[in-house]
């Protein structure tokens, strides 16, 4: 998929209006809406459709964007492999919990922003021929936050992985666990590790990749439990976030802090993976591991 | 750290009137104590009696309408009775275990072999410290990685031995801090949960006052959990709910957050997250230390006679069962 990058200045899009400028020349003001953004890392401005052929990776400075849960599912899979499980599990207001707004208004709000019902998709599909069972998380509903529907899809397609003898793969991303579901949502960290165990117990293969951002109650259950870890580039990964650690310790964070790199040298990521050889590296792995 | 007073719980005031009330006509009637002699004329002692029961009374209707957030005050006040309290009041002969055999040993967890009853047990539980030296030395209950390797090391000597696993749980949360990050919290702790959920051994837990996140599950994972009454579960404390979730931390907004958390005993066993509410004495464990222990204690025989009956196989199983159902889809 690599091959697919092509520099910016020689871009050859069937679209008139774009093919004659080059992105050096154009001003903020006289952005095309919609297809071009620039980079909040190296600020170089990017033909939006060559940065989506580049999987969502900067083509300037490899900057891993965030993708959402059904553009990351076709990164992933084996093209029209995917064969979606319980979308209709949506999340109820058990609590009643009201903040500054209403959580079932949150709920309805985000599910209309992103068309799901909550925080994560999953289902079986193939990997490069090999068959897998895939759960990806998805920042853009309420920051990808865990909460019963997150925790119970999870659980379903570790158990599904355990009884059809398949690698599960999760695609993490999360705030945390949600706080609008409280003790519920603190369960499934349980739930899920749990139901992990016993596919452990059966010799099942569980490669969980963790991208920008992995933090709290997610990184403190299945998302660290992975038999394999990888790690996007420079993805934020912690158990708390880095905020919270320097309100309480008062003291500057070390460079680079909680990213992928960091946990690679602190001994708690096994690879950190460019977005464009995720495929290729999975594979690889269960051809070692998996069945 | 927290913006709470836990010295002086406000609701609690009309009571501490009343108390000084009390003793300062107690040590009138008492001719040892009485500054002004006692006059034969006057019976303190219908009055005493009297106020006293108008203590009991008022102290019965506060903590019958406690909220959420006074809870949570109660569950921090400085004199409950911690772990080595009750490992005092009621496990025999404690042999406490040290270290997770890599980098330190915790202060912030207790580990050991003791006897509870006729059953000789693992315990394992957060140490919060009681005076200053001893808070700092194990950062308020606040557990760093180690200390939960630790215990699960000792867990694992219990399922190696064929011991009970009895955990106390009472944490603002685990240690947010550099080294905590540098020593991987969050695998340490999800470590927890997967191997306490396959430990061939019953598993216990009580929750004595705070039930801070996974810094409270990573030693809260098993076949039965229990709460204290004034006790607080839940995935983030008021605070810092209120501090995210209304960008500021106020007493009104930590008591709004507080109420929505739905942290308290009752609301955690109406939810199905916890299997029993332990009562405590009147006005709370801090007021009766010897009552308290003995309740949970009691619990404990209770839960460790039910779970002895289990052959491993189906233990796990209910185990399992009891942590799938937890959640609410629509
Ligand atoms: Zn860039």
């Amino acid at each position: 998929m690599a091959d697919q990058q092509t520099k910016s200045g020689s871009d050859t899009t069937k679209n008139d209006t774009t093919t004659a400028r080059t992105w050096q020349d154009l001003k903020q003001s006289d952005v095309p809406e919609g297809l071009w953004m620039r980079c909040p890392k190296c600020e170089a401005m990017c033909y939006k459709k060559q940065v989506a052929e580049n999987l969502e990776v900067c083509p300037e400075c490899d900057h891993h964007y965030r993708v959402g849960a059904d553009e990351r599912i076709e990164q992933m899979l084996d093209p029209g492999s995917f064969e979606e499980l319980w979308a209709d599990l949506g999340p109820t207001d058990a609590l009643g919990f009201v903040d500054r707004i209403p959580y079932s208004d949150r709920i309805e709000k985000e599910q209309r922003k992103t068309g799901h019902k909550d925080a994560l998709l999953c289902g079986k599909g193939f990997i490069k021929g090999r068959g897998v069972v895939l759960a990806v998380m998805d920042t853009r509903f309420m920051m990808a936050s865990m909460g019963s529907v997150v925790g119970e899809k999870i659980t379903r397609c570790i158990e599904l992985a355990t009884e059809t003898d398949r690698p599960f793969i999760l695609v993490n991303a999360s705030g945390g666990a949600r706080m609008q579901e409280s003790s519920l949502s603190l369960a499934q960290m349980a739930k899920t590790s749990a139901a992990l165990a016993r596919f452990d117990d059966m010799g099942g293969l569980f490669i969980s990749i963790l991208t920008d951002p992995t933090t709290g109650g997610v990184t403190a259950s299945y998302a660290m439990l992975g038999d394999v870890i990888l790690a996007e580039p420079k993805a934020l990964i912690g158990f708390a976030g880095p905020r919270v650690i320097a309100n309480t310790v008062r003291q500057e964070l070390p460079e680079g802090f909680q990213r992928s790199e960091f946990l690679l040298e602190k001994g708690f990521v096994d690879r950190v993976v460019h977005r464009k050889d995720l495929r290729s590296e999975v594979a690889r792995l269960i051809d070692y591991a998996g069945k | 750290m927290s913006s709470m007073n836990i010295y002086e719980l406000e609701f609690e005031r009309p009571l501490i009137a009343l108390e000084k009330q009390i003793s300062e006509l107690e040590a009138q009637n008492d001719p040892e104590r009485s500054a002004v002699g006692i006059d034969a004329d006057v019976d303190l002692g219908v009055e005493i009696g009297e106020l006293r029961a108008s203590h009991e009374a008022m102290l019965k209707k506060i903590y019958a309408n406690l909220s959420p957030v006074n809870t949570v005050k109660v569950a921090r006040h400085p004199n409950r009775p911690q772990t080595m309290d009750y490992i005092k009041a009621f496990v025999k002969d404690f042999c406490e275990l040290h270290g997770d055999r890599n980098y330190a040993d915790d202060r912030a967890i207790i580990c050991g072999f003791g006897r509870i009853g006729k059953t000789k047990c693992v315990i394992i539980g957060h140490n919060k410290g009681k005076d200053t030296a001893g808070k700092i030395k194990c950062n308020f209950g606040c557990a760093h990685p180690e200390g939960y390797r630790k215990a699960l090391r000792i867990m694992q000597l219990g399922e190696k031995y064929g011991l009970p696993i009895v955990t106390l749980i009472d944490t603002p949360g685990a240690y947010p801090g550099i080294g905590a990050e540098e020593r991987g919290q969050a695998e340490a702790i999800a470590v927890n949960l997967r191997e306490m959920s396959r430990l061939k051994v019953p598993i216990i837990s009580v929750v004595i006052g705070e039930g801070g996140s996974g810094g409270a599950l990573g030693i809260g994972v098993g076949d039965r959990i229990a709460m204290l009454q004034y006790s607080w579960w839940s995935v983030i404390s008021p605070e810092g709910c209120a501090s995210i979730l209304w960008k500021t931390s106020t007493p009104e907004t930590n008591a709004n957050a507080a109420e929505v958390l739905h942290l308290t005993a009752k609301d955690n066993l109406d939810l199905g997250i916890v299997d029993d509410v332990i009562k405590e004495p009147l006005g709370g464990a801090h007021r009766d230390r010897t009552v308290a222990a003995a309740q949970v204690e009691k619990y404990l025989l209770g839960a460790l006679r039910d779970l002895k009956r289990f052959k491993t196989n189906n233990l796990l199983n209910k185990r399992y069962k009891r942590l799938r159902a937890m959640g609410r889809t629509a």
